[in-house]
């Protein structure tokens, strides 16, 4: 049976039996909200299989392989062994911020569910600010983690929570200026839109091929928004033993390691919705089923690439991370952002516009890899010069 | 009737909430509130259909003023985790000028002629304050701008390292 008229069939029966049309509408509501609940939590359990699975696989190793066909029931294991564990409280700890913490940080990401279109028209709240809306919701996640390390009373998480604010505050100008720019192609701020926006060349013709710069930016700042090697500094286990959340345990302790993957999950979601089409393919508009397929594939795919970045690359210093963004991300962000709106108004045909939009972005990222190149490249700048250099007593 | 209810319900949690703010003896509880109130005020902006005016709120008040607040209060020395006072000096001041805010906005609120607008919000309010932003009223958004950096640089020019 057609969802929709799945979905017709049980308004009606409700009405038949004499509830109002307003609580209809709001228990519908409800129970669209649970829909998604249960999926991204499912969805959460089968991502850690996944990303130990692709870090095994990075590294040389087999991964999880003992519970179930190719490990594949580990992470109920391992769930069962975390609700198992005593759920430790610190004596000084603030109990109501300490609790709410973890909630926060998992539903603030399950709430940015509602407006990621999975095919087309079948999407949570089809709203027209979605872009905005994503920036929003993604912002609380700093809240939460803040919360976290102030009322946990542990020095570490209290710096882990410092690291929050400049890690994540920072890096969502390069997120936000790439969201611009497609928002500024697209010419609509509703992610449904944006994915409609693509169907050109039977589907494929996807923002990225315009684009190529600002998805690297997107990709990379996405990297340090979802704390992901090599900008997972807010855990660093060398420097502040485990950030934010040293002091949770057991359930308490999932939750934050739940919102990491959804996180993860979600920026994966945006790239292929802002970049890859969403669920644009061939075929894809006359069959949406075709639609949820191709989502879940390309999302899969880009989930994959952030798990295999994070199991290649070292992490990098606290400077070196800031400095990247506020040195290069941001103007690079700046410059594409103002070399797209003046293509855009020159007004051309659209085979010409994007082919333009295309050699501008590829000139930028060639300039910007190139000045970082002769950057690094000059040893007196990166192996000498301490930027915080102790100052030593003078003997 | 749905929609009564919500506002009441959510009118009433903001006005908790913003109570919480005023009495909290901890700092940080108070700006835990304060984000209470902000989100409680992004939900009745949803309420009115003004959906671009309520993400504003969460991305401005939440995301940026709101960390930036618990930021410097984790940052303060003498504030984390300290119960604070009821009370200061200047409680005679500040009641006075509660009292004086206090009635003026009554006053003018019962004063003024609301004029009754439609019900139904504009299909496309964020082209509206869109072309608003950067046609009728581009010299206050621009001097806004410039007001922020001023404050920008102005911080910057505090906070700098004074090399000797």
């Amino acid at each position: 049976m057609d969802l929709r008229a799945f979905g017709e069939a049980f308004i009606a029966m409700l009405e038949n039996i004499g509830i109002p049309e307003g609580w209809v509408l709001l228990i519908n509501w409800i129970l669209g909200a649970l829909i998604l609940l249960v999926v991204a939590l499912l969805l959460a359990i089968f991502l850690i299989w996944f990303e130990r699975k692709v870090a095994g696989r990075v590294q040389d190793r087999l991964g999880p392989n003992r519970v179930g066909p190719w490990g594949l029931i580990q992470p109920f294991a391992d769930a069962l062994k975390l609700l198992t564990k005593e759920a430790i409280t610190p004596d000084n700890a603030d109990r109501i911020t300490y609790n709410l913490a973890p909630v926060i940080a998992v539903f603030h990401i399950i709430m940015l569910f509602a407006v990621i279109p999975f095919a087309d028209k079948v999407v949570g709240a089809n709203i027209n600010v979605g872009v905005l809306y994503l920036m929003a919701f993604g912002a609380l996640g700093a809240m939460a983690m803040l919360m976290a390390g102030w009322s946990s009373r542990n020095k570490y998480a209290l710096l882990g929570g410092f690291r929050v604010v400049a890690q994540l505050l920072s890096y969502e100008i390069p997120v936000g200026l790439a969201m611009l720019v497609v928002v500024l192609l697209s010419g609509t701020m509703n992610l449904n839109g944006i994915a409609q926006g693509q169907g050109g060349l039977f589907g494929l013709g996807w923002y990225v091929l315009a684009l190529p710069a600002v998805f690297v930016m997107y990709f990379v700042a996405a990297l340090a928004e979802g704390e992901r090697a090599p900008f997972d500094l807010l855990e660093a286990e060398s420097e502040i033993v485990a950030g934010y959340n040293i002091e949770y345990s057991a359930m308490k302790f999932a939750w934050f390691y739940l919102a990491f993957f959804l996180n993860t999950w979600v920026l994966s979601a945006v790239a292929v919705t802002l970049f890859f089409g969403g669920w644009q393919g061939p075929g894809a508009a006359q069959f949406p089923i075709l639609g949820v397929i191709y989502f879940f594939i390309k999302v899969f795919i880009m989930f994959f690439v952030f798990a295999w970045v994070r199991a290649t690359f070292p992490r990098l210093r606290i400077d070196q991370m800031m400095s990247f963004c506020w040195k290069v991300l941001v103007p690079m962000g700046l410059a594409l952002f103002l070399s797209v709106a003046v293509v855009l108004k020159l007004g051309l045909p659209d085979v010409a516009t994007w082919a333009l939009l295309f050699v501008a972005n590829i000139v930028i990222l060639v300039v910007t890899l190139k000045l970082l190149g002769n950057y690094t490249s000059d040893l007196s700048r990166t192996q000498n010069k301490r930027l915080f250099a102790p100052e030593l007593p003078r003997l | 009737m749905v929609g009564q209810i919500l506002f009441i319900f959510i009118a009433v949690v903001t006005l908790l909430m913003a109570l919480g703010v005023v009495v909290a003896r901890n700092l940080f509880h108070a700006a835990l509130f304060l984000v209470g109130v902000f989100f409680g005020v992004a939900t009745l902006f949803i309420l009115l259909e003004a959906e671009f005016l309520a993400m504003a709120q969460i991305v401005i008040y939440i995301g940026a003023i709101a960390t930036l607040i618990v930021f410097a209060i984790m940052l303060s020395r003498g504030m984390m985790g300290k119960h604070l006072g009821k009370y200061n000096k200047q409680w005679y001041f500040a009641g006075g000028a509660m009292i004086f805010f206090f009635g003026l906005v009554s006053w003018l609120l019962v004063k003024m002629p609301f004029a009754p607008v439609s019900a139904e919000a504009p299909a496309d309010a964020i082209q509206q304050i869109g072309s608003g932003f950067v046609g009728h009223y581009v010299v206050p958004f621009e001097v806004a701008s410039v007001l922020l950096l001023v404050a920008l640089v102005g911080a910057i020019m505090l906070a700098r390292e004074r090399n000797s």
